[in-house]
């Protein structure tokens, strides 16, 4: 009968829990996307690029009985698949964005087709951290289950926030994105470096997608994601293109999509429909807040062709 | 002269592109033959007239959801929000029709329509007024506004618009059959094709030959010659988006008036995102809209003989599509470079 | 049922020996009967559609059937379209469009242009005089399965918290919901029932994410009534509390959680109906049945039931299959305190009423709006 003693904090609690869950792919895909955009270009097949992550791990993890190995296996799909929106992209007159419409469809597609067989079987999961070891309510070590990948995600915004300030790939990246003129003048080829940094993005977002059919819902199926790889976009901006801010918005995305099913097993119950677009709704809002038409927002790297 | 010739050998080329890779796919995955896959494709869509028939009504809704792409195109922006406004668009023409019960079915229809219209040209002038007031990017923002939107569907197809009787299958009160919209005498095609064809020819029209398209054209290419040409571009962003999101408000009329009766979650089946492929394939051209729509309708009418005598998942039409729309887009480059080689040899 | 089934082995027998010398004994035993089954989703969901497909695959077995499957049809003019193919090109000559959404005005349209093919159809409400005679539907009452799920369920409980991952509000998952608490309540009147809608059929991530915030607040056995139930199971395994499965067997999802279950059993219904078509007259218009019928089923226990809850539930189950036990009864209250059934009353499991329900019991944390 201690879950009666929650009462309220339940509240609270699940979202907390939820948002470290529900977080993690955007952690992933928002940090890969903030590479890529930083670069210069815009990469919006990342949902597809998202769903082919989950269905190849599934697939790899059923196969080999190791999730680990699907994970790798994920990071490669998405690195195939940023290199191949970095390559369309790369001829001439074609347009970033309907790229990335196209191949979030033809990723979505192919991974359905592909991933036929591996509906039925139940795939090895990825481990959790238990930090909830000190607590002796069952709800509150629950909640406190925190999964390795959250934590590679954590360290990964911070490493790639510092990478990109005070590396020297940092540098060329933020100068590829920022003007293509000064990159000549430093010898980089710009083409390449959008190459690498699309296929590592896509990369990244196939980790995200691996983390949502490998641990959280944990299995494949048609209805894995709900447009994850597209709110990472919009993320991205909200958090002006630092990875660190990625870290942060991908949190509150988190706990906004675990807002419904936290209140209703409080009882408020009214209108849930309209709670499950509050993620949508609130990005909007912050996307308006933040943006003003005068100076073409603060922190977009200057080679962005999608900010006017 | 090569400027036709190519404008035909570009998406020639990109079709058989596509036709090879998916056919490889097929092959080696699917352990199919792709010439007996294609001959079924074919026959499912444009065999026979049943095949015609189950084309031109899945072609029907995409013509007019395209536009709501391809119209702010013009202005160099680019909006995906089609979804939403046809969801929204349902339910407002389905409230219409529930209010305008007693009226005569002309003038009720009439009602349907110009509600929808309105509401699905007022969704998407919003991403539209939020690029030019705030400089929110549209392409984020319209398909943001297609979820809310979806979310506002379920909450009033569900809620306060719920029909009781319509117990299992939550839905708006029916309009009445005395108001559906009929099928084009002779056939099972409804109105809903001519609309969209009518209205891509009016776009076309307007495009080419007035001052209006002509302003359109000149902000889409570019924006600040424009201001300073004295164009307000925000009062053509405005229309242009309004326009787009009518057209797509409408579509969501036709289903509802045509085809259910009634506003429900069958609204959101994914004609707006069809639309999307549909408008750049036709690289957002409205007459060529026309035919592009019937290619993709086609493909989705075979879809189900592929599924029953080849034991292909549903999936395989939608890759086939995903290679089509990446194969269309790669090609683009292929313009003014296609005769190259010829004049420097 | 049982005549029908006598028929259907002599009809069988009888199409397996004029096959095999080549003789063309009665004209239909030669060709094949083409039946059509139509899914909204996929049909390897682990759940609703799965249930169908795996029918249809027992039927596919049976010698003189073609069975021909389409899968992941919207319920727009699309499935219209599909099952005039069916019709037209493959010379189906039995349908079943079995989502619930197909039925108005889809099927009815198609029936009403090809008055000669039978449409079956899987959960709506056929009448008399209101819809054509060459249309019909059939329904399990699983609620009855539900009950005995509520039942162990309740007797395995140790929080006396129970969850329900809903899809939506509609009768169909409301008498699930209310027969899973009572079955509970029957063994410990203290029971609670949460029940989360995530607001759609297919929802994984919401679906996961509801079980995880009703394991946060308590549960320890939790249902559901979504498309595919494969996360819900999945989701209470890994946090190591009990599961009660639904629509087909998932007990290998959760080999240590998995109570029992509530499963259709619809190729009972599609053979009955076969039988029909190949003597020659066409299947019954309105085809209800429960447990006694043999609609529906309930799973295996799983290792976690104790013999004594095991004992409770066969009873309860001995009693239904008898006819003995009426589970909407007087007088019953609804969780915001109105009488929904006057005391005194009792419903059959048959009663049109029920068909409406839009209530949840006392009991029930949740709402249905």
């Amino acid at each position: 009968m201690d879950g009666t003693s929650l009462g309220l904090w339940g509240v609270p609690l699940a979202m907390l829990a939820g948002a470290i869950r529900v977080s993690t792919p955007f952690i992933f895909v928002s940090l890969g996307e903030c590479l890529t955009e930083r670069s210069g270009r815009i990469n919006l097949g990342l949902e597809g690029t998202l769903v082919m992550g989950a269905m190849s791990a599934y697939g790899i993890a059923l196969v080999t009985g190791s999730p680990w190995l699907g994970v790798l296996f994920a990071a490669l799909v998405g690195l195939l698949m940023g290199a191949l929106h970095a390559g369309i992209c790369q001829l001439p007159r074609v347009n970033d964005i309907a790229t990335g419409i196209g191949l979030m469809l033809f990723g979505t597609g192919l991974a359905f087709f592909l991933g036929k067989p591996y509906i039925q079987p139940k795939a090895p999961n990825l481990g959790a951290i238990d930090f909830g070891w000190w607590s002796s309510i069952p709800q509150v070590r629950q909640a406190l289950q925190v999964n390795y990948l959250f934590i590679v995600g954590i360290m990964l915004a911070f490493v790639l926030a510092w990478a990109l300030k005070n590396t020297r790939w940092g540098l060329i990246v933020r100068l590829a994105g920022e003007s293509v003129d000064a990159a000549l003048a430093m010898g980089a080829s710009v083409g390449r470096v959008r190459l690498i940094a699309t296929s590592i993005g896509g990369s990244f977002a196939g980790v995200g997608g691996a983390f949502l059919s490998l641990y959280y819902p944990g299995s494949w199926n048609e209805g894995l994601s709900s447009g994850q790889g597209l709110m990472a976009v919009a993320l991205v901006i909200f958090a002006r293109w630092e990875p660190v801010r990625c870290l942060w918005a991908s949190l509150l995305f988190g706990a906004a999509g675990a807002i419904s099913p936290a209140l209703q097993s409080v009882g408020v119950t009214e209108g849930y429909y309209l709670f499950s677009a509050a993620p949508y709704a609130l990005t909007l809002g912050l996307m308006i807040a933040t943006c003003s038409p005068q100076r073409s927002l603060r922190g977009a790297p200057g080679e962005l062709g999608a900010v006017r | 002269m090569e400027q036709v010739l190519e404008r035909i050998a570009v998406p020639a080329l990109a079709l058989l592109a596509s036709a090879v890779m998916f056919g490889l796919l097929l092959a080696i995955y699917a352990r199919v033959d792709p010439l007996e896959a294609y001959a079924l494709m074919y026959q499912g869509a444009f065999g026979s007239w049943f095949s015609w028939q189950n084309t031109l009504l899945r072609a029907a809704p995409l013509i007019l959801t395209a536009l709501c792409t391809a119209l702010p195109s013009r202005l160099g922006l680019m909006i995906i929000g089609n979804e939403g406004a046809l969801v929204l668009g349902g339910v407002a023409a389905a409230a219409a029709g529930v209010a305008l019960v007693n009226v005569p079915t002309l003038l009720a229809q009439l009602g349907m329509a110009l509600a929808a219209m309105a509401m699905g040209g007022v969704w998407i002038a919003l991403a539209g007024g939020l690029r030019q007031r705030r400089g929110v990017n549209e392409t984020i923002s319209s398909l943001l506004l297609t979820y809310i939107a979806i979310a506002l569907m379920n909450h009033f197809v569900e809620g306060p618009l719920r029909d009781p009787s319509s117990l299992n299958k939550p839905s708006t009160f029916p309009i009445g059959d005395a108001h559906m919209i009929g099928t084009i005498p002779g056939t099972d095609v409804h109105w809903g094709l001519v609309f969209g064809v009518a209205a891509c020819v009016l776009v076309y029209v307007v495009q080419r030959f007035t001052t209006w398209g002509f302003a359109m054209r000149v902000i889409g290419g570019n924006p600040k010659t424009a201001r300073m040409m004295g164009l307000d571009v925000g009062r053509y962003v405005l229309i242009a988006c309004g326009a787009g999101g009518a057209a797509a408000g409408l579509a969501g009329m036709v289903e509802v008036a045509a085809v259910h009766g009634r506003a429900n979650a069958s609204l959101a089946v994914g004609y707006g995102y069809s639309g999307i492929l549909v408008s750049f394939l036709a690289r957002h051209h409205p007459l060529a809209i026309i035919p592009v729509s019937i290619l993709l309708g086609g493909i989705g009418a075979s879809g189900g003989l592929l599924q029953r005598r080849l034991d292909l998942p549903d999936a395989a039409v939608v890759v086939l599509q995903g290679i089509l729309f990446v194969a269309i887009l790669a090609s683009e480059t292929l313009y003014g470079r296609l005769w190259k080689r010829k004049e420097t040899a | 049922m049982i005549d029908k089934f006598k028929l259907g082995r002599r009809a069988l027998l009888g199409s397996a020996a004029g096959a095999a010398f080549g003789l063309t004994g009665a004209a239909n035993a030669q060709k094949p009967l083409v039946i059509g089954f139509i899914y909204v989703g996929p049909r390897d969901d682990y759940g609703y559609n799965q249930a169908h497909a795996e029918a249809a695959a027992i039927l596919k077995k049976m010698p003189g059937l073609k069975i021909v499957e389409e899968e992941k049809v919207p319920e727009t003019v699309a499935v219209e379209k599909s099952m005039e193919s069916m019709i037209n090109l493959d010379g189906a000559t039995l349908l079943f469009p079995t989502s619930f959404g197909y039925f108005d005005p889809h099927m009815l349209k198609e029936a009403a242009k090809n008055p000669k093919i039978q449409f079956r159809h899987c959960g709506g409400l056929w009448q008399e005089g209101k819809h054509p005679m060459n249309t019909g539907s059939y329904f399990g009452y699983i609620d009855e399965a539900q009950y005995i799920a509520g039942v162990v369920a309740g007797s395995t409980s140790k929080s006396g918290k129970l969850g329900f991952v809903a899809a939506k509000p509609i009768p169909q998952v409301l008498r699930n919901i209310n027969a899973f608490t009572l079955g509970a309540q029957s063994i410990n009147p203290k029971v609670t029932t949460q029940a989360i809608f995530t607001g759609d059929w297919a929802l994984p991530v919401k679906e996961a994410e509801a079980t995880n915030s009703m394991i946060a607040q308590g549960v320890d056995v939790v249902t559901c009534h979504v498309d595919s139930p494969k996360v819900v199971m999945e989701t209470a395994e890994r946090a190591g509390i009990f599961c009660s499965g639904y629509h087909c067997n998932q007990s290998k999802l959760a080999p240590k959680g998995y109570l029992t279950g509530a499963e259709w059993n619809w190729e009972k219904v599609y053979t009955g109906m076969v039988e029909d078509m190949k003597a020659g007259k066409a299947p019954g218009n309105f085809l209800r049945g429960g447990l006694k019928e043999g609609f529906v089923r309930t799973s295996a226990y799983g290792p976690a039931v104790s013999p004594a809850a095991r004992e409770k539930a066969d009873a309860v189950k001995t009693a239904i299959l008898s006819g003995g036990l009426a589970i909407y009864k007087g007088a019953l209250k609804d969780n915001k305190g109105n009488t929904v059934i006057a005391a005194g009353t009792s419903y059959a499991i048959t009663e049109p009423k029920l068909e409406s329900m839009n209530y949840l019991v006392e009991g029930v944390i949740g709402s249905t709006s």
